[in-house]
């Protein structure tokens, strides 16, 4: 758990421990520098405690301005008044029913972190910082309102297809039911897909950047149907990195899911139909 | 281009077979190492290959093959992996995340029949979720070979009674609906390939889908197999819906097809009981469809069924299958108006078969299916197509075959009908079927009204039909038709006289019609026929007081008068001769004196004005006497009229050895033997004597035109008359006549200017030889012929060996036949002379002399 940042020759180290630490879920965090790291996992208003532990380095002794925790962006505490630190020193800190309504998200352009930062302020030699990352996640129930998504589109005279989606919002790891059925077939159809696509926005106003990556491509058909048949979609979610929707956090940045139906004709044609589903995390059982 | 296509072919079913195998290596490894995902990973991979389009279903089947027996072992795996702790559910989902479709369905397919034997869910929602999700494959070959595979591993898993999956009650109401339901989408994909690309390829198409029909069909199999499916289950669902999608699909391999396989895969009883729905769906199929041989398969089943045991021939007058199959067959043939009249032919012969089969008692039934036969037939004129008539063949044929009796068959109102519709040629052909039918088994054609029906029947042998040319006809094949229809006159018979001249009256009203090329056939049977009543009319049951109208010889008689004249128009006068002359013996018979007179003044006037070739008046000649010779009804006065007539006819003969022989015939008809009335021996001398004097008149014609005098042949015959006549008493006969005429023969022999003729001289010795045994005989015959000298001398015997021999130089021929002859002859001269020289010792050298002549010969 120790990790040492920024300092070249740090005169102490700093070591974060979370209050339940063996007992709490670890999940992976992929960091900046590609990384994977395993870090624990919260949610919004859980108490987040622990201790710090100081250990100076080979018996120095540190003298200090004064030791804080931050929970970054929110909170601080002060665990030490300015003083010196000849040997080991723990402190306990806690955050009780922190607010933490955003989930940690890790996008294309925009991260969403969960940090605390412990920091031995000193007067020269430079502050000694210490970073503990971790990971929030908030759970929500079904929604009470999920309908399912019916449309008919088509090209007049060429091709018209009825489409179902068994719902409009599904957790992460559901299963994506439905059909796909053709009223009128004129053109050579070669395959059909069904893909997931993730919409990432950040910014606002002109300065929106929106960034589109495609996470699934499943083949739902092999083939050209005719009229009257009718294709079945059977899709699992859980082998895909999917996130909850997120819908402009701290207007800062969107994240919408879409199902995209795409059907391929001989000649490569391409003819789509996009339509936005709600991804959401559902409390697991385990 | 097609060589190219086929070699690219090659190229890619090789690349395609070597990257499954690649994929299949890296997935054995994966099994052997317990490692799910990558078996997983490389089992899509490997199935990846199907997903091609590039080859021929044929080309396609081998790679599918290849995918199948690797699939075995992952399925393996999968149950091991389940017995270690898997749970098959998750395993269910995990090959559901495979990207591609179709690699998906296969593993999917062969997840679940894993999990059905898991049995950790119900077979039937297994089998449920894996048809429907098959529906993801619209290609159609890809599409047909997924849903072989998956109903290949589920086969032996269908919840059917029994059945270790078995389910709740309704459980094979559910292994017939997935089973019914993956038949119905493979139908779909079979008939799609028949719409997709391009038309002009459309034969390969045909020929490719073709080679993949059995991949549909062997779902009905499967659906035959299934135990729980009963004659009800079967009436109500399975039958139904099959034909529902048969007939939905409107495509012509397909019904075909289909129609055939519902006929062959399930039982015959099912059929039975079902026919009126089978039935009802052929008037609905695409008219293209060669329902004429599904459905004549189908009455061929039925009739096998039916032939197979009796018990089982009420359950068919129980569904009246007949008057089903015959309703049928009228709808379809009323619904595809334009099926080739060889379509309708072909369904009403089956028909006719079943039913024969069937309903043997039933001759209306067979008469039924000729009726309907007949009015599609009246809407069409004579048939053109050969085909088309060559199965009306069959269809009449076939109550032929069955009942093998021609008055059974004539009962059938409509036959003759059906027979009006075929060309003369067939009909002639039907028409010798039907004769060679009642020569095989003999059939006795007893009245009047069935001869009439079957003269009818077989018209196109006794008259031509249609004016159809005659240049055309082979020869011999219309003498061959036309001794068959002679010999049919001559099976004609009954006992009773009167019946038998009714017969004979309709025979002679049908061959009368036949025309000159027919009767010289038809007419001599008719003929002797009638003699042959004549005789039976003598016979000990006539009645001599027979009625007013009753049959009497003296009507067949003139009734032959009036048929033998028809031969005048032919010509035939020979043929008529020879009739009349036998009429003339018959009226004899019958002592008919005016009759035979009648006949015989007939026979002269033929001869006299219709017989003008010499050879033919020589054969006339001797037929006449011969018959005359036996006639004994004429009185003096009748008698020496017709007796004078014929010698002096005899006495006209254009060549003289004709003349001489026929003059010397004619003197046995003032010599009857066992009628002393007859005997009138100055006569037959003056006969003799005249033939003598001609054969005199014939050497000597033949010296003055030739320079030899020709054979003694006819003098050694009259020699042999005059001996005849010795013998039996004529007194004018003596025996210095006898010898002087020897001598005459001898000395004609030994004449210079006569020629050899080693016959006439074998003759001569012979009748010599003959007069010599008499002699030898003693008693009184020994000492009538005691005056005659007739031995020849050792000399003559010499010489007419070297004469021989000289002959035999002459002919010198080499081929075996020759030799053959030679020996022959040889034999018989050395036979002879041994006879009469026994013992001579010149004659041993001079046959041993022969003998090794001959055998030089031979070597």
């Amino acid at each position: 758990m120790n990790y040492l940042i920024g300092a070249f020759k740090p005169a102490c180290n700093i070591s974060i421990t979370f209050a339940d630490g063996k007992n709490r879920k670890q999940v992976p965090l992929k960091k900046e520098n590609g990384q994977t790291i395993m870090v624990p996992l919260f949610q919004s208003q859980e108490n987040i405690s622990g201790k710090i532990s100081i250990e100076p380095v080979l018996g120095k002794k540190v003298e200090h301005n004064g030791v804080k925790i931050e929970l970054l962006g929110q909170i601080v505490r002060e665990l030490d008044v300015p003083g010196e630190i000849y040997e080991r020193k723990t402190y306990p800190f806690e955050f009780s029913t922190v607010e933490m309504p955003y989930e940690t998200y890790n996008g294309v352009n925009v991260r969403l972190r969960y940090v605390l930062k412990v920091t031995v302020s000193r007067g020269y030699g430079g502050s000694v910082v210490e970073y503990q990352d971790f990971v929030v996640r908030n759970y929500t129930p079904p929604p009470s309102i999920n309908n399912s998504i019916k449309m008919e589109v088509g090209i007049e005279d060429c091709l018209h297809i009825e489409f179902e989606y068994n719902k409009s919002k599904y957790h992460l790891k559901d299963v994506i039911i439905g059909k796909i059925y053709f009223l009128l077939v004129r053109i050579k159809i070669k395959n059909m897909d069904l893909e997931i696509r993730r919409r990432e926005s950040t910014g606002s106003g002109a300065n929106t950047h929106v960034e589109t990556e495609t996470l699934a491509k499943f083949e739902l058909m092999d083939g050209a149907p005719v009229r009257g048949e009718s294709i079945p979609i059977r899709l699992f979610l859980s082998p895909y990195e999917l996130t909850p929707t997120h819908r402009n956090i701290n207007n800062k940045f969107s994240v919408k899911y879409y199902l995209n139906l795409v059907l391929v004709d001989e000649e490569d044609r391409r003819y789509f139909k996009q339509q936005e589903i709600t991804i959401y995390r559902l409390q697991e059982n385990s | 281009m097609m060589v190219d296509g086929v070699e690219d072919e090659e190229k890619w079913l090789a690349a395609g077979i070597a990257g499954l195998q690649q994929n299949a290596f890296y997935m054995h490894r994966a099994l052997d190492s317990n490692n799910l995902r990558d078996a997983l990973k490389y089992s899509a991979q490997m199935l990846s290959e199907l997903r091609t389009s590039k080859l021929s279903p044929q080309k396609y089947y081998q790679l599918y093959m290849r995918a199948f027996d690797e699939l075995r072992k992952l399925e393996m795996f999968f149950k091991e992996e389940t017995r270690r702790g898997c749970s098959i559910i998750d395993l269910y989902e995990l090959v559901q995340h495979a990207g591609n479709i179709l690699p998906r369905l296969y593993l999917l397919c062969t997840v679940g029949s894993v999990y059905i034997k898991s049995k950790e869910a119900p077979a039937k929602d297994v089998l449920k979720d894996l048809v429907e999700m098959c529906r993801g494959i619209q290609h159609p070959v890809r599409g047909l070979f997924l849903r072989s595979y998956l109903s290949q591993i589920s086969r032996d898993k269908l919840p059917d009674i029994g059945s270790e999956y078995e389910g709740d009650a309704d459980t094979v109401n559910d292994a017939m609906e997935f089973v019914l339901q993956n038949f119905t989408e493979m139908n779909k994909l079979w008939v799609r390939m028949q719409h997709q690309g391009p038309a002009r390829e459309k034969d390969k198409r045909e020929k490719e889908r073709s080679e993949l029909r059995d991949l549909v069909g062997k779902n009905l199999h499967v659906l035959s197999q299934i135990e729980g499916v009963d004659l009800d289950m079967y009436k109500e669902t399975v039958l139904p819906r099959v034909l529902e999608q048969v007939v939905n699909c409107k495509d012509e391999i397909a019904q075909c097809y289909l129609m055939d396989c519902i006929i062959q895969v399930f039982p015959d009883e099912y059929h039975l009981q079902t026919l009126e729905i089978l039935l009802g769906a052929f008037p609905q199929l695409q008219p293209s469809v060669d329902i004429k041989t599904v459905l004549s398969r189908l009455m061929e089943r039925l009739s096998n069924y039916a032939a197979s045991s009796t018990e089982v021939l009420p359950e068919f007058l129980q569904v009246e299958a007949f008057s089903k199959l015959n309703n049928a067959i009228g709808k379809v043939i009323e619904a595809q108006a334009d099926m080739p009249i060889l379509g309708a032919v072909t369904l009403y012969s089956s028909l006719l078969t079943f039913t024969l089969h069937v309903h043997p008692d039933r001759l209306d039934y067979a008469d039924q299916v000729l009726g309907a036969c007949v009015k599609k037939l009246s809407g069409e004129g004579k048939l053109e197509d050969n085909r088309a008539t060559k199965q009306i063949v069959a269809l009449l044929s076939a109550p032929l075959d069955k009942y093998n009796d021609i008055v059974t068959v004539l009962k059938l109102s409509n036959y003759p009908s059906v027979m009006e519709y075929v060309d003369s040629e067939t009909n002639k052909v039907m028409a010798m079927v039907i004769i060679q039918s009642i020569m095989k088994n003999n059939t006795q054609i007893s009245t009047a009204d069935k001869v009439g029906a079957l003269f009818e029947l077989i018209k196109g042998l006794i008259r031509d039909l249609d004016g159809a040319a005659h240049d055309q006809v082979d020869e011999d094949d219309f003498k061959e038709e036309q001794n068959s229809v002679a010999r049919l006159i001559q099976m004609l018979q009954n006992d009773d006289t009167e019946e038998m001249f009714k017969i004979i009256c309709t025979v002679r009203k049908h061959i009368l019609t036949g025309g000159p090329k027919r009767l010289p056939f038809t007419v001599p049977p008719l003929v002797f026929s009638s003699l042959k009543l004549v005789r039976q009319l003598q016979g000990p049951e006539e009645n001599p007081f027979g009625e007013e109208g009753s049959t009497t010889p003296k009507k067949v008689f003139q009734l032959l008068n009036q048929t033998i004249e028809t031969l005048y128009g032919v010509p035939a006068p020979e043929l008529a001769l020879r009739l009349y002359l036998q009429c003339a013996e018959a009226a004899n018979d019958s002592d008919l004196e005016p009759v035979a007179y009648e006949f015989f003044t007939q026979a002269y006037i033929l001869y006299e004005e219709e017989i003008s070739d010499s050879r033919a008046q020589v054969t006339a000649i001797h037929l006449i006497i011969g018959t005359l010779q036996r006639m004994h009804v004429f009185g003096v006065e009748n008698r020496d009229t017709l007796t004078h007539k014929a010698t002096g006819y005899s006495a006209k003969l254009l060549k003289k050895p004709d003349q001489c022989r026929a003059v010397y015939a004619c003197s046995h008809l003032f010599w009857v033997d066992d009628q002393d009335n007859m005997k009138d021996g100055e006569r037959v001398l003056l006969c003799l004597k005249r033939a003598l004097r001609i054969a005199n008149a014939a050497q000597q014609m033949s010296n003055a035109t030739r320079g030899s005098t020709g054979s003694v042949t006819l003098f050694v015959e009259i020699l042999n008359k005059y001996l005849y006549f010795f013998e039996k008493g004529n007194t004018q006969i003596n025996a210095a006549a006898i010898q002087s005429l020897i001598e005459l023969i001898t000395a004609e022999m030994q004449s210079e200017s006569n020629s050899p003729d080693p016959a006439a001289d074998a003759f001569f010795a012979s009748t010599l030889r003959y007069i010599q045994f008499q002699k030898q005989k003693g008693g009184a015959v020994g000492e009538k012929y005691e005056p005659i000298k007739a031995s020849a001398d050792n000399s003559d015997l010499t010489h007419s060996i070297e004469r021989f021999g000289n002959w035999c130089r002459w002919l010198d021929l080499s081929n075996l036949e020759a030799m053959l002859l030679k020996i022959c002859i040889l034999t018989i001269l050395v036979f002879d002379i041994f006879v009469r020289y026994l013992g001579s010792r010149c004659f041993c050298d001079h046959v041993l002399q022969v003998i090794t002549a001959v055998k030089d010969d031979i070597n």
